[in-house]
């Protein structure tokens, strides 16, 4: 992943302001597509960026909660699960209480606790994690490429229909890449010889 | 206590804390679309309706108030629409044809309210409604008449509409039930009027 250079603490922080932005937002919320793929996932970076300004002493006693990541890992997807419902992505436009949850949760309660968790996890909770996440973009791009209604009251049937492609597309890169590195990469190897 | 049963502890804790706060977000997983959700809402906490001014097809001016006492079908449109409206509107007159009599009675009006009303004036409403072959009796079409009643409505009623890109909106038709205390009380199908008329029916059975 991409990180900001050592001295550019504050780069992590920007990244959040920058995303709640009043024209950033509006525009990262013109479209269903936008706002599923490109707002929301990076909230989440934002949040797994927030990682490396918490003080060691905050963090170790919390390890002793978390063996192996897996109560963060399963904060973040309940989280995250919270903001892929249809109906929230509709409220996150039209209530701005909804839309402080979002700005709030989606780093703090998904980014983060992924950032704190990811690195304790071996290689079944990803793999576990991973297959889901995969199930999740096929099954959830699927329906909305094949639903014949409006799942959100402020995005357009095309723009549904697009979002359904692009996570039908999205799943299946990772099922490629996750191929990859268990055939010929460090990845699945690494991550076994971990714990 | 070694860190397994602590996280063990935690993971418990979050999981029960994620099912409860999934419940809340869906409406007890009864509400996956926001449609869904303003359904089940104004079904179980109906909602009274503001006081906003409205003038309709014959100019004159007029309020949910002061249509108290009967059953009201309301839906929203506007009249430049090509496609759903054109159909709500013919849906609306054969309700006048199916209601006839409660409508003589005084029991039940239709309302068609334009969420459009910079452009939707009398004429546009009068020219909506003889498009869409209305039957003379029982139906109003109305505008609100300042951009802040036209906002309480479409907040009170749920309704959402945006641009379609073609000039046009894409909105959330339904038509929404009004009981004689002037109280949002179901919202239902727009291609299924019989669900509307049916609701109405049972609440004038003595």
């Amino acid at each position: 992943m991409i990180v900001p250079p050592r001295g550019y603490r504050w780069l992590r922080l920007a990244l959040w302001a920058g995303l709640a932005l009043p024209p950033v937002r509006h525009a990262l919320e013109a479209t269903m597509t936008l706002q599923m793929l490109v707002q929301i996932p990076l909230l989440a970076v934002a949040g797994w960026w927030l990682a490396p300004l918490l003080a060691r002493r905050l963090l170790e006693p919390l390890a002793a909660w978390n063996c192996n990541g897996i109560s963060g890992i399963l904060l973040a997807s309940f989280a995250a699960a919270v903001w892929m419902l249809p109906r929230m992505l509709d409220a996150a436009l039209q209530n701005p209480w909804v839309a402080l949850a979002k700005f709030t949760s989606v780093p703090l309660l998904v980014g983060l606790p992924l950032a704190l968790s990811w690195p304790r996890a071996g290689f079944v909770v990803r793999g576990l994690w991973l297959a889901e996440a995969i199930a999740m973009m096929f099954r959830v791009g699927w329906l909305y490429m094949a639903s014949p209604v409006r799942l959100c009251s402020n995005y357009l049937l095309d723009d549904q229909r697009q979002l359904g492609r692009a996570m039908l597309a999205i799943g299946a890169a990772i099922c490629l890449v996750l191929a990859w590195k268990l055939l010929w990469g460090q990845g699945g190897r690494a991550g076994a010889r971990q714990r | 206590m070694s860190s397994v049963p602590r996280t063990l502890l935690v993971s418990l804790l979050v999981v029960a804390g994620g099912v409860a706060v999934l419940a809340v977000a869906t409406s007890g997983f009864r509400a996956f679309t926001s449609e869904t959700a303003r359904r089940i809402d104004v079904r179980e906490r109906p909602r009274p309706l503001p006081p906003v001014p409205l003038q309709a097809a014959d100019g004159r001016m007029t309020d949910f108030a002061s249509l108290r006492g009967r059953w009201l079908l309301v839906d929203f449109i506007y009249t430049r629409c090509a496609t759903s409206c054109s159909l709500q509107g013919s849906e609306f007159a054969r309700m006048q044809d199916r209601l006839a009599r409660p409508i003589a009675a005084g029991q039940v009006s239709l309302v068609s309210v334009s969420f459009d009303p910079a452009h939707d004036g009398p004429q546009q409403l009068a020219a909506y409604q003889r498009r869409s072959g209305d039957r003379g009796a029982g139906w109003l079409a109305v505008r609100p008449v300042d951009a802040a009643g036209l906002d309480a409505l479409m907040r009170v009623f749920g309704v959402t509409a945006i641009p379609d890109g073609l000039g046009g909106y894409v909105h959330n038709a339904a038509i929404a039930v009004v009981d004689p205390r002037g109280r949002l009380v179901a919202i239902t199908n727009w291609d299924a009027p019989r669900e509307a008329e049916r609701y109405v029916l049972r609440g004038l059975e003595p």
